[in-house]
Order: C-alpha cells, then structure tokens, then sequence
C-alpha cells in the first residue's frame, strides 16, 4: 500500500478519503476481458483445427494455406483478440502481485510495448505473404 | 488510501500456506496460471507467423524444433493449458451472468470444465499425434 500523501496535508476529508479515485475504465477493462473470449473461442478452435492439418508442412505449404483469404484474415482477427485479451488479463494479474506502484507501472507499459510490437510483427507478416504468395 | 504501517506486533491470522485448497480454488488459481502461459504460449503461434514471413530457413528451424519431442510435449501441455483455461473461461461467464454460484454448482462444474479439457485434449490428441498410430500399436 502507498503512503497517503494527503494525510497532512489541507485537502478536505473527502478528498483525503478518496486520493486520485477510480480510473472510471474498470468495467470498460472487464467487458472487454469477455469480448475478446467470445471472439477467441471459436478461433482458437480454428487454429488448434488448423494446426493439426499443418503438421510437418513444408514452407511454401504453409505459406500456401495462410495466403487464402479466409485463412490470412482469420489469423489476423486471433492475432489481435488474443493479444488484446493477454494484454487486458497480464495487467489485472500485474496489479494484484505488484505493490510497488513504479515497479507496477512500469511492467504494466512493457507488457503493452512488447505485445503490441509482437502482434504488429504478426499482422504484417501474414500480410506480407497473403500479398505476395499466389494463390 | 489508509496508512497501514504496522506498529504494534500482533499475531497474524493462518494464511494460504495453511489451508488444504479446496478443488474450487485450485481451478481459480489455475485459471490465472494458464492465463500467463497461453500468453507466453502464443510465441509459438507468433514464431511460425514471422518466420514464415522471413525467410524458409527461419521456418524450417521453427518447424524441426515445433516437431522434436520436446517440442510436442510444450504443444500437449499448450493444448491442456488452452482447453482449460477456455471451458473455465466459458463457465467464468456463466458466472457473471449469475448462474452456476451455488458452493455445490461450483463443485460440479468444477468436473465438468475438468472432464472437458481432458476430453478435448484426447480428442485433438488422437487426431494430432504424429506418432500416434505407433502408440497404439505399442500398447497393443
Ligand atoms: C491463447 C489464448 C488466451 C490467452 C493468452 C489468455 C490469457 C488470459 C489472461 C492472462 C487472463 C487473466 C487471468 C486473471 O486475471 O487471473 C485471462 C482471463 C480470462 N480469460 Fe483468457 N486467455 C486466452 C484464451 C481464452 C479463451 C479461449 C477464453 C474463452 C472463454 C478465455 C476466457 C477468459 C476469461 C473469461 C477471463 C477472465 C477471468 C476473470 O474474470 O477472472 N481466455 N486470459
């Protein structure tokens, strides 16, 4: 727990009570942990299918298969949902064990870095070779 | 927030290390755990993207490790941690539209969501081994 820097201060009791108060995204953040499932379940489904038809595919096999439009944009909607669900669900999980606020920030925004530099180099990958494979 | 510096030494009350979790809480605790995973797991979806995307000798690498033992007892485990965390997920939101509260409905679907992932881990299994056919014929 932080130190209330409010303690000694001449902030009125409500605002010593209060501190900097919600966020006001609480349930934005919940909501969004439950759309993002709905949307991943059935394409988690798709991918574990598809995993199983891709076993020991050769490169240009598997270049072949995500190149069809349904597969390439398929991928892309997992890619994003499951990313933004991870990002969502690592900072709830992030706040509870972390007590140090910097230390908590900060993870909080490298998680966001890294995740949104990995989907980013997902997306323009698949795309890369939806454009550029014959189908 | 209030100042909870502790002065005085009282005596703490039994914590987590004490209890013999109830199966209800290890499954909620094992939500958040496979939660972390298939973060962690969804690399390995990303490495097949990118490599495939970089050069043959990227993906082939990704494919050989992907393929060695090792690599399918990593995708067996991803695939139990993921069925897992999806049926729990499912039940999750039965809760949240409140169904399914009861201690006893907790137990319950406790083995439902239990009996669930395993059943679909098989299921994806017997279809997805590679040296499944070899297996069987051993057990035979
Ligand atoms: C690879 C895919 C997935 C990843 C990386 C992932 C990751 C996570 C993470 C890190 C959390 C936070 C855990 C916590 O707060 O304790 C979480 C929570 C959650 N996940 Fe997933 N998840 C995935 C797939 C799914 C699927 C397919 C569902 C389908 C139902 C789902 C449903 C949920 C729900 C409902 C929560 C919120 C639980 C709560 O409110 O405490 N997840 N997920």
């Amino acid at each position: 727990m932080s130190e209330n820097k409010y303690k000694d201060s001449f902030a009125t009791p409500l605002k010593k009570a209060k501190g900097l108060g919600s966020a006001h995204d609480g349930s934005h953040h919940w909501m969004m942990q439950k759309v993002t499932a709905i949307i991943i379940t059935p394409l988690i489904v798709w991918l574990i299918w598809s995993i199983i038809g891709l076993q020991g595919a050769s490169y240009d096999e598997f270049r072949f298969w995500l190149a069809q439009p349904a597969n390439a944009v398929l991928m892309i909607i997992l890619i994003f949902s499951v990313l933004y669900h991870a990002v969502l669900g690592l900072q709830v999980v992030t706040e509870d064990y972390i007590s140090s606020e910097w230390f908590k920030i900060m993870n909080i925004i490298g998680q966001k870095i890294f995740i949104m530099t990995l989907g980013i180099l997902c997306i323009f990958s698949i795309l890369k070779i939806a454009f550029t494979v014959g189908v | 927030m209030s100042d909870t510096t502790n002065k005085v030494q009282r005596p703490l009350s039994p914590h987590l290390q004490i209890y013999n979790l109830p199966l209800t809480a290890i499954m909620s605790i094992s939500h958040r755990i496979t939660g972390v995973s298939l973060t962690l797991g969804m690399l390995i979806v990303a490495a097949f993207l990118i490599a495939a995307g970089s050069s043959e000798a990227h993906y082939n690498l990704v494919m050989i490790v992907a393929s060695s033992k090792i690599g399918l007892i990593i995708l067996f485990l991803w695939s139990f941690a993921l069925y897992f965390h999806m049926f729990n997920g499912i039940r999750h939101m039965f809760w949240d539209a409140g169904r399914f509260l009861e201690k006893d409905q907790a137990m319950r679907t406790n083995y439902v969501v239990l009996m669930f992932a395993v059943v679909a881990t098989i299921v994806t299994w017997l279809f997805g081994c590679p040296y499944i056919s070899e297996i069987i014929s051993e057990v035979k």
